[in-house]
């Protein structure tokens, strides 16, 4: 197969863009997507001081490099869970992002949860109800929590994760099985800073098939956590992501329109803001002035008092 | 006269003179949620696998929490 740009050799094919590249053409041409949907979904701007949360993945650390080679300025925030598993997975995921850091010369900040919270994530599992059977919602939790702390507090302009296509793709389809209406309402590639103590998001990679995200690693030569956290395994999202992928076999480009039908109609109004009423009812928590639900503490200082 | 292909811990092998993509579909593999490199080098769906071709095929999907760590809403 020939690359659609130059003729040479082409090493990636995308089935749903009818575009094939060779390893250069297809390393120039993600970022310029990527620049792309940033400027379409308004995401930030070159003046702007950028937060990339980076887990020592191919999405998170492909992100940073993409943004660092576009010009922007970005810092990484990495969140250290004490998660083991039997193959080291954080303090291997630690080592890869200080490493991509180091060798770019990127300002890492590090902040490890069982040092700042005295347990591991699926220590802290354990003690909650949140996260008897699985650590996935708890350490979503933490996440959060922490990712919004560290890009509020540093006087960050925009908190970037690596969610992909797929990523959304499966949320997307995920929620609408359920009918989960206020997670419908804010799936956007942006979410505004609309309530004191939040930070404002983005998600520059939504546009990007995963496959994709891991090519471009592989060519760039980008050493990345390849083991899948071991938590992960049988999860929901995984689930939906192969179910996406069958239908994409057959019909390519299959994922991409869902979720980009999915954009238009919200913009079309399809999703009204009331059908989220959490939204419209936020507090802020006495301890950590974070945005929450109800009154009183939010749900990760409750989790972390309970443990302590 | 085989090819042998490798995901993770797994190996299949196929037939030589059949493309990539074939070889997936044989052994039940998604072409999405796989690259695959010969000698190192990525290769398209098209590409005829040849009498002693090793393919290794790195998974791409990862997951988990989908999506969570980026909600605004602390939910109670």
């Amino acid at each position: 197969m020939k690359c659609n740009s130059c003729g040479g050799k082409a090493v990636v094919q995308m089935r749903q863009h009818k575009l094939a590249l060779c390893a250069n053409d297809f390393l120039e041409w993600l970022p310029e997507q990527v620049e792309r949907f940033i400027k379409k979904y308004k995401m930030f701007t070159r003046s702007d001081r950028v937060l990339a949360a980076v887990s020592g993945g191919k999405d998170s650390l492909s992100l940073w490099d993409i943004l660092w080679r576009l010009g922007y300025s970005v810092d990484g925030l990495y969140i250290g869970l004490g998660i083991d598993g039997g193959i080291e997975y954080s303090d291997q995921s630690q080592r890869l992002t200080e490493k991509f850091a180091s060798e770019r010369g990127l300002q890492l900040k590090v902040v490890c949860v069982p040092e700042v919270y005295g347990e591991t994530i699926p220590d802290m599992a354990r003690r909650t109800t949140r996260g008897k059977t699985k650590p996935c919602a708890v350490c979503g939790l933490t996440k959060r929590h922490i990712m919004n702390r560290i890009a509020y507090e540093g006087g960050y302009d925009v908190l970037v994760t690596g969610h992909n296509l797929d990523d959304e793709a499966a949320a997307l389809f995920g929620n609408t099985l359920n009918w989960a209406a206020g997670h419908l309402v804010r799936q956007w590639p942006v979410l505004e800073a609309n309530q004191p103590g939040l930070a404002r998001k983005a998600k520059p990679l939504c546009r990007i098939y995963e496959r994709e995200m891991a090519a471009y690693a592989m060519l760039r030569g980008i050493e990345y956590i390849y083991e899948e956290c071991p938590y992960a395994v049988g999860s929901k999202s995984i689930y939906y992501k192969e179910l996406l992928n069958r239908m994409e076999a057959d019909r390519p480009g299959a994922k991409l329109s869902f979720y980009i039908s999915f954009l238009q109609a919200k913009e079309n109004g399809l999703f009204a803001p009331h059908a989220d009423p959490k939204v419209e009812q936020l507090h802020s928590c006495p301890t950590c002035g974070q945005p929450t639900s109800a009154p009183g503490e939010c749900a990760f200082c409750r989790m972390t008092i309970k443990v302590k | 006269m085989s090819v042998k292909l490798i995901l993770r811990d797994k190996e299949f092998t196929v037939k030589p003179g059949m493309t990539l993509r074939d070889a997936l579909s044989k052994i039940d593999v998604l072409p999405e949620s796989v690259l695959a490199t010969r000698q190192g080098e990525m290769i398209t769906e098209d590409e005829i696998l040849k009498d002693g071709d090793e393919i290794k095929l790195i998974a791409v999907i990862s997951g988990g929490y989908a999506n969570a760590a980026i909600e605004t809403v602390l939910l109670r």
